[in-house]
């Protein structure tokens, strides 16, 4: 089994679109919606959702208000200040260290898991998909990014499926990470302008860092020609693989306006360079 | 006053938004606190006359003092430090710089060292005050980053946050103590989908917010009727245009570019600091 992770670095730049008309283009592959934070893959392939479990992770501090003492020691020790001076615990700050439990002499601190999010299985027409959702304002997400990536792979294992096609988050912390470890190549997204070539470049690095081959792939490229030479000249120098450019196409948004993939709803110009791209990176990933 | 500008939806337009109200507020200060993938600075060109380390302490072990007890494994819940055989490993990157291993052990025998997990640069862009922070690459942790940013805050003037997209750790961490929250949207189901996310996470931690449309045209009505039935105030649009992107692409920020976009923004800046000063 090979997987095909797809991250941008900076966000919109497009992922979703490019990993929505790779599934069709696949046909038969496994799918993981590794943006859980965001995840948007769903709206382009609608799984029907066959399995669903929550997912807890990370712990919240709780005081045993019967038990304080009221010493103050936790409030000390704490240093997210994530305990109030009437010593309650503020679940957005509480990092679920336990320092505050290792330090109390009443025992009046537990530590409690925190229900932090929901994964889903679910089948599309393409294939199998895994997906989860963070629930709002929860951390932990490279570990349910972790266990997406888990029961995708295993998914493929079971069914003898060759591919998996894994849709990531944008940035270059924990959660992209956790996307990007082992896997076989990285498709990076990225588009002509200063955000896009810097974010590119910290993408870049991040595969180096933990070394997955990486390829580049610049969207909307007729916005500025000159920085897609730059990002040509940049992948030479870096070793990483330029794939074909998509250019700017209304096409896209109405794609996604009509939650199809761009290549089912269109044989426009973006549409004929995203199979141009799929078949670059097919052949990059059976290399690798 | 504290303005976040932030939004479920990576590249919506957030940084031209927070960069655009700056420039059209004169004597503010921007943060950006998007420190995995900094960009205001890209539109902005402030001249940095600062750069200091973000640290985070790490345990470190005196060999001669361990007995290998395990009882900071024990404690550590983020499994960054381990007794295993003969020795105690320490795995930094998962290290959140908590101190329970040190204060766990028995015999005294772990201290702390401070590990740089990125910078925080500040200066001025003009009027505009401005501070970022930088996450080195490989490190997983944000937050420690936005915390240093933060800790820059000049209480007295307006201040704008560019916050990272998402609705984890990182936005909760910039966007609390924030007086407003902007959030910036696209009018399309995944730029709807991710609003719906991002005010949910306003609402739990109790923050104010309002949106603006970006790139507005087709397909509004879903997103205004969603700000309806939510009860969140549409602070203004932004038209889609093609010059926008193409000012974008080119270095300059889309108000240089086009002055109507000035007045928008002057108009979305108004509204913001009605609706902010009213929550008050």
């Amino acid at each position: 089994m090979r997987e095909l992770v797809v991250i941008s670095g900076k966000g919109g730049t497009g992922k979703t679109t490019i990993l929505a008309s790779f599934a069709a283009l696949a046909g038969r592959s496994v799918l993981a919606d590794c943006d859980v934070d965001a995840p948007d893959l769903y709206l382009l392939l609608h799984p029907e959702i066959s399995y669903q479990e929550e997912f807890r992770g990370g712990q919240l501090a709780v005081i045993n208000q019967e038990r304080c003492l009221r010493c103050g020691r936790c409030r000390e020790v704490c240093r997210f200040e994530a305990i109030t001076p009437e010593f309650c615990v503020e679940p957005l700050d509480c990092e679920g260290c336990g320092a505050c439990r290792v330090v109390c002499a009443a025992d009046a601190v537990s530590l409690h898991e925190r229900l932090a999010g929901d994964w889903f299985r679910g089948q599309t027409k393409y294939g199998p998909m895994v997906y989860a959702r963070l629930r709002p304002a929860e951390e932990n997400s490279g570990r349910l990014v972790a266990l997406v990536r888990k029961e995708a792979r295993a998914q493929a294992e079971r069914d003898g499926t060759e591919l998996l096609l894994t849709d990531g988050p944008p940035g270059i912390g924990c959660p992209v990470i956790a996307t990007l470890g082992n896997a076989h190549l990285a498709l990076i997204v990225t588009e002509p302008t200063p955000s896009g070539i810097h974010d590119l470049e910290r993408a870049v690095g991040l595969c180096r860092h933990f070394r997955v081959p990486a390829a580049v792939c610049v969207n909307k490229s007729d916005l500025n020609l000159d920085s897609v030479d730059e990002i040509r000249a940049f992948c030479e120098r870096s070793q990483a693989t330029m794939t074909a450019s998509i250019p700017f196409d209304e096409s896209v948004t109405k794609a996604i306006q009509q939650g199809v993939p761009l290549v089912e709803f269109s044989h426009g110009p973006a549409s004929q360079a995203v199979s141009a791209v799929w078949h670059q990176v097919m052949a990059k990933l059976a290399s690798e | 006053m504290v303005v976040a500008v932030a939004s479920g939806k990576g590249g919506t337009g957030k940084t031209t938004v927070a960069v655009g109200l700056a420039i059209v507020a004169g004597r503010v200060q921007l943060l950006d606190c998007d420190v995995e993938e900094p960009n205001a600075h890209l539109f902005l060109h402030p001249r940095l006359a600062e750069c200091n380390p973000v640290t985070i302490l790490v345990p470190e072990v005196d060999t001669e003092r361990c007995t290998l007890c395990g009882r900071c494994s024990e404690v550590c819940q983020f499994h960054a430090i381990a007794a295993m055989g003969k020795q105690v490993l320490v795995f930094p990157e998962l290290c959140h710089g908590c101190g329970a291993c040190a204060i766990a052990c028995p015999e005294d025998a772990i201290g702390e060292v401070p590990r740089e997990v990125g910078v925080v640069e500040s200066g001025k862009a003009g009027k505009i005050g401005f501070v970022h922070g930088c996450l080195n690459v490989g490190e997983p942790m944000a937050t420690p980053v936005i915390r240093a940013v933060k800790a820059r805050l000049d209480s007295r003037r307006l201040t704008i946050l560019d916050v990272a997209p998402g609705t984890a750790c990182p936005v909760v961490e910039a966007v609390k103590g924030s007086d407003f929250c902007l959030l910036v949207t696209e009018p399309t189901p995944f730029g709807l989908s991710d609003l719906r996310l991002a005010v949910e996470v306003m609402e739990k931690m109790g923050v104010l917010c309002g949106v603006v449309i970006n790139r507005s045209g087709e397909g509004d009505e879903a997103t205004e009727s969603f700000c309806a039935s939510e009860n969140v105030s549409l602070l203004g649009r932004i038209p889609f245009d093609r010059r926008i992107a193409e000012a974008y692409a080119h270095g300059q920020h889309p108000v240089y570019a086009l002055p109507e976009l000035g007045r928008r923004l002057e108009e979305i800046l108004d509204h913001t600091l009605d609706c902010a000063q009213g929550g008050r």
